[in-house]
């Protein structure tokens, strides 16, 4: 399988605390892979590096065999191949629905609108928000908006997903809409990279866990290797923490 | 009898009043609009992020430069702002400003330097989720301030502007200082020449009580506009 991101020797610093260091790993096309880890364990410091919202103090990232910090000209382009997804959802506020999923297209990729519009329903259908086009984020429940944000990632037809703990700040009620929508796209064979804290979701999902503490990453494997039999006692310990 | 000087005042001299209600009226909205542009340019110079480029030194210098503007116009009344415009001009560059440009100028560089602050906050205030998801999907700055932050940002200060205009409409009556015939101007020489300044400025006060309501009223009315419908329609899914 194509590698899709390769991370060497990634490291960075706020400061003098060191968030993340050293860290290899990397996303071969089709690949699930979850980042599990404790509060402050650099998960989401790591997935931002990725998309370069924090710029790494060291290492490189590979994306399709090109090293991308050393081509820091072109940030923007390279981040229309990867797809976010913020805890906080971050709709553009000033935008219906419809036109968060297309300002991107039309402005970034240059697509005609009358395209932009064809590939957002398509997207919103899949989300199940096709009957929102016309609504405004303040208007739509978090697990809605949520999923809007989900379709406006995809509209850029990313070949990486990155989410960043999509559940944490909905609604117990609501957590299950997109976890059902993340699991469509993980049976269809999407690159996926996921920080989440929803255990049973990653060990069905995953086809590897990754578990991170204090800006390492311990061990990494299969979801059953890493959640069932976990070689290290911090992987252990964190484990215990999370299913006492 | 007041009551009959203000009937025959407002018989007399309507056309004058309206006139001058009409200049009122063009010097504080073009001074506002005008103003708020300026306070976008420099509000968006303010926030531009910092970047490793040699460009930096040549932000600085210009910063520099728009602080020392905001500082003066903010820090000196509008009075003696419309002298030292007016005059100074004519004296430094020879230029001859037409007295209704020069208190249109005087206007908007004062609300200018106001709108810049106001500006900058709304700037500020965007939640930095709304910056990242722009930069998420590619966007560069200028895009992301296009299409994200400056449209909030408008509706945000919205309010701010309105009452910017408000105060415009009422301080217009410092450019009599420069002869500028606007809504105290004009009723001062009626006054004069009818030697009734009760009745005439109360007419006045009339007339600006009208402008700055009907002005409050269309804001909100904007306002409502720009934040759309209460409820969405929900569209009709096979
Ligand atoms: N912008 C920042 N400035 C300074 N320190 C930061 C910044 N962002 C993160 N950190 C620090 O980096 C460390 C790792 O944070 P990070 O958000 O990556 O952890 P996390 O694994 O995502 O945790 P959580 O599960 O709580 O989201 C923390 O100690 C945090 O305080
Ligand atoms: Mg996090």
């Amino acid at each position: 399988m194509e590698t899709v991101i390769d991370i060497k020797h990634l490291s960075k610093s706020f400061g003098s605390n060191e968030v993340l260091k050293d860290v290899n790993f990397e996303v071969k096309k089709g690949e699930v892979v979850t980042l599990i880890g404790s509060s402050g364990s650099g998960k989401s410091t790591l997935l931002r590096c990725v998309n370069l919202l924090e710029t790494p103090n060291g290492g490189e990232i590979i994306y399709k065999g090109n090293d991308i910090l050393k081509e820091m000209k072109n940030v923007e382009q390279y981040r229309t191949h990867l797809g976010m997804v913020f805890q906080q959802f971050n709709l553009f506020n000033n935008l219906t629905v419809l036109d968060n999923c297309i300002v991107g297209q039309v402005k970034v990729l240059k697509r005609s609108k009358a395209e932009a519009i064809k590939v957002a329903e398509e997207y919103l259908q899949l989300v199940g928000m096709e009957a929102y086009v016309n609504a405004r984020p303040r208007q739509l429940s978090g697990g809605q908006k949520q999923r809007v944000a989900i379709a406006r990632a995809l509209c850029m037809n990313p070949d990486v997903m990155l989410f960043d703990e999509p559940t944490s700040a909905l609604d117990p009620e609501m957590v299950g809409e997109v976890l059902k929508v993340m699991r469509k796209l993980a049976d269809d064979g999407n690159t996926m990279l996921i920080v989440t804290h929803e255990m049973q979701f990653a060990r069905e999902v995953s086809d590897r866990i990754v578990f991170m503490d204090k800006g390492v990453i311990v061990e990494q494997g299969t979801p059953d290797e890493v959640l069932l039999n976990p070689q290290h006692d911090r992987t252990k310990a964190f484990l215990q923490r999370t299913f006492a | 009898m007041s009551l009959d000087w203000i009937i025959s005042i407002v018989e007399n001299n309507w056309h004058l009043l309206l006139r001058a209600m009409g200049i009122t009226l063009l010097i504080a909205l073009i001074g506002t609009v005008i103003g708020a542009l300026i306070g976008f340019v420099i509000g968006i110079i303010d926030t531009i992020p910092k970047t490793k480029s040699p460009k930096q030194v040549l932000l600085k210098v210009v910063r520099f430069i728009l602080a020392c503007y905001v500082e003066f116009f903010r820090g000196t009344p509008m009075m003696v702002q419309a002298m030292v415009v007016y005059y100074g001009l004519d004296m430094a560059l020879g230029i001859d400003l037409n007295i209704l440009t020069a208190g249109i100028l005087v206007v908007s560089l004062n609300t200018g330097a106001y709108m810049a602050e106001i500006v900058r906050g709304g700037i500020v205030s965007i939640d930095k989720g709304q910056y990242e998801a722009a930069q998420a999907i590619g966007m560069s700055h200028v895009q992301t301030m296009m299409h994200v932050v400056l449209p909030q940002v408008g509706r945000n200060i919205l309010p701010a502007t309105g009452n910017q205009l408000i105060m415009n409409i009422k301080d217009t009556a410092v450019l009599s200082v420069i002869g500028v015939n606007e809504l105290f101007f004009q009723t001062k020489s009626i006054a004069g020449a009818n030697f009734r300044y009760f009745e005439a400025f109360f007419i006045a006060s009339i007339l600006y009580l009208v402008m700055t309501f009907t002005a409050t009223r269309i804001l909100r009315w904007m306002e409502r506009r720009l934040d759309g419908p209460q409820a969405f329609e929900k569209k009709e899914v096979a």
